[in-house]
């Protein structure tokens, strides 16, 4: 992606305000704030517009069904795991790597 | 020796969704002990979801007007304890014989039942159009969960389309919510709607709900435009527009940065699949269906079948079905059940084939879409297979069937065993070959239904 803004202008809005503490995570190396009761879609996808870069071709992914039915949205953590982000419960300390599309890097 | 005619039968259900709930209290009342096995953390299925811990919300804010069913439901599971063996958070890979395998968190386990209700419910039907695999661009139902489960929007400004009565629903929610609408589009023409509305009047008060909600998006500025002949979504990395050609062939710009889109509902029939149960196509939906007697039989004597996983009918129908089932079950157990009460289902269960009849009718299926469809865009969003590979593979190898089309392309064998693509592929097969999809056949199931980490299986 050219335009550096679009690029790293989070894919989802919320829209109902959280009573619980933040709960810390890192995209890239890089710490953000996810909310508790977030699952790990919301937590990564209100913070990114990407959840993976896709296997099979270039280009980035970013769920589809949320009803854990099209297997899109499975992410990679840094310690090996790699869930189905839509049905995962995010967990503080968790480290998603997402990587950039090879297309732009 | 333990007398194996003495014990109680081993009665599974699978799905705690609004067939699967009825059925294990019809169940339990009989004095069984059913075992549930959901996916999910908490009960409700997709329609009626729960939040995460830590992400409720009051449930009028969630439900609407369904609320006070929703609710019901929520607490039933409670309300029985221990007389029903309830396993959240358990997904059933497979089911082979008698025997079903089950995944809960890492760990690996098997059922062996007597009989099984299998209650495993719909998600959205998918369609490929230009662009939808950008990211973005998610389901309409999802667009819906976002908001219900996370009480966050897909986007900053938000399309959505849709075939069906869902797409009213989750543009009503998503400006009651406060999100931004850039369209509303139905890809089913407005005519079949009027010509139907008499047999909409079968469920009046889910035809009022449906007049209400596009009321209130219509006065929000909002009308439904209908008829929508094709769709292209524009951008790259991630959704900038999307383009829509009206009845009229007339080309439409939206601004927007998602897309909720899916076009009705398909049954997660999987499990009825691996077990062997016989498959019928309805001409209707045009979806392979698991063939259901109207008391909820199998073609199979110990497998049932409850809800939209069988046939799509609706919550409402699934509440019903769920309990008709569970009383069939009984019945051929050789256990009382109350005649009056199945009578009663009957006649309810009846007057809702009425409506879903002329809802189908209003929603035609809209195979147009697929002509529309460009060879270079994808049908399978797993591997990439574009369209074109089925199209000549249809013609050049003379794959005439889904699964040699499946041998030749790979089609279905991605993660998602065809859930997505499967439908869709067969339309664009039919039509390459000018067939019907009825004649070219469905994808064989294989287990395990959903990704299972390697080692559970060694």
């Amino acid at each position: 992606m050219k335009n550096p803004v679009a690029a790293a202008t989070p894919l989802f809005h919320r829209l109902v305000p959280r009573a619980g503490p933040p709960v810390p995570i890192t995209i890239d190396g890089e710490p953000v704030e996810a909310q508790t009761g977030d699952l790990l879609i919301t937590a990564i996808l209100t913070h990114r517009p990407h959840l993976r870069r896709f296997e099979f071709a270039a280009g980035m992914r970013a769920g589809f069904c949320l009803m854990a039915g099209c297997q899109d949205c499975w992410v990679q953590l840094a310690d090996g795991r790699r869930v189905r982000s839509c049905s995962t419960p995010v967990e503080a300390g968790m480290a998603v790597i997402i990587g950039e599309d090879p297309q732009d890097a | 020796m333990l007398d194996v005619a003495k014990r109680d039968p081993a009665i599974v259900v699978v799905g705690a969704g609004p067939a699967g709930l009825r059925a294990v209290e019809t169940l339990a009342a009989a004095g069984l002990r059913p075992i549930l096995i959901d996916e999910a953390p908490r009960p409700g299925g997709q329609i009626y979801r729960q939040p995460p811990v830590g992400a409720e919300r009051p449930a009028r804010d969630l439900y609407g007007f369904e609320a006070p069913k929703a609710v019901a439901l929520h607490r039933l599971l409670d309300r029985l304890g221990d007389r029903v063996d309830h396993r959240p958070d358990t997904l059933a890979w497979s089911l082979l014989e008698n025997r079903l395998d089950l995944l809960s968190a890492g760990s690996f386990d098997q059922i062996d039942f007597d009989r099984v209700i299998l209650a495993t419910g719909a998600m959205d039907r998918v369609l490929p159009f230009a662009g939808w695999t950008t990211p973005g661009v998610f389901t309409l139902g999802a667009a819906q969960i976002a908001l219900k489960a996370q009480g966050v929007a897909i986007g900053r400004r938000v399309a959505l389309v849709g075939a069906g009565p869902l797409l009213p629903l989750v543009a009503h929610q998503y400006l009651k919510a406060g999100a931004e609408i850039a369209a509303v589009l139905d890809v089913t023409p407005l005519a079949p709607k009027i010509r139907h509305g008499l047999g909409l009047a079968w469920q009046p008060a889910t035809l009022l709900k449906g007049l209400w909600y596009t009321a209130h998006i219509t006065l929000a500025g909002h009308p439904i435009r209908f008829g929508v002949k094709s769709l292209r979504v524009e951008g790259g990395a991630r959704v900038e527009a999307l383009v829509w050609t009206d009845g009229r062939g007339r080309e439409h710009r939206v601004a927007c940065d998602a897309v909720g889109a899916s076009f009705g509902l398909r049954s997660e029939a999987q499990l009825a699949d691996l077990a062997g149960c016989r498959f019928t196509f309805d001409a209707v939906t045009r979806q392979w269906q698991p063939e259901r007697d109207p008391e909820g039989r199998s073609s199979r004597a110990d497998v049932y079948l409850a809800g939209d996983g069988a046939a799509i009918g609706g919550a409402d129908v699934a509440e019903l079905a769920g309990e008709r089932t569970a009383l069939t079950l009984l019945a051929d157990l050789g256990r009382p059940v109350d005649a009056s009460r199945v009578a009663l289902l009957d006649r309810r269960l009846a007057r809702q084939r009425r409506f879903r009849a002329a809802l189908e009718a209003a929603y035609p299926f809209p195979g147009h879409l697929l002509d529309a469809v460009p060879d270079d865009e994808m049908v399978c969003r797993c591997e990439g297979i574009t369209v074109g590979r089925l199209r000549d593979t249809a013609k050049v190898r003379e794959a005439h069937e889904m699964n040699r089309l499946k041998a030749f392309t790979r089609i279905g064998m991605g993660r998602c065993q065809g859930r997505v693509c499967g439908q869709a592929a067969a339309e664009i097969l039919a039509r390459t070959l000018a067939s019907e999809p009825a004649a070219v056949g469905r994808l064989r199931g294989n287990p395990p239904v959903k990704p299972i980490p390697v080692k559970e299986t060694l």
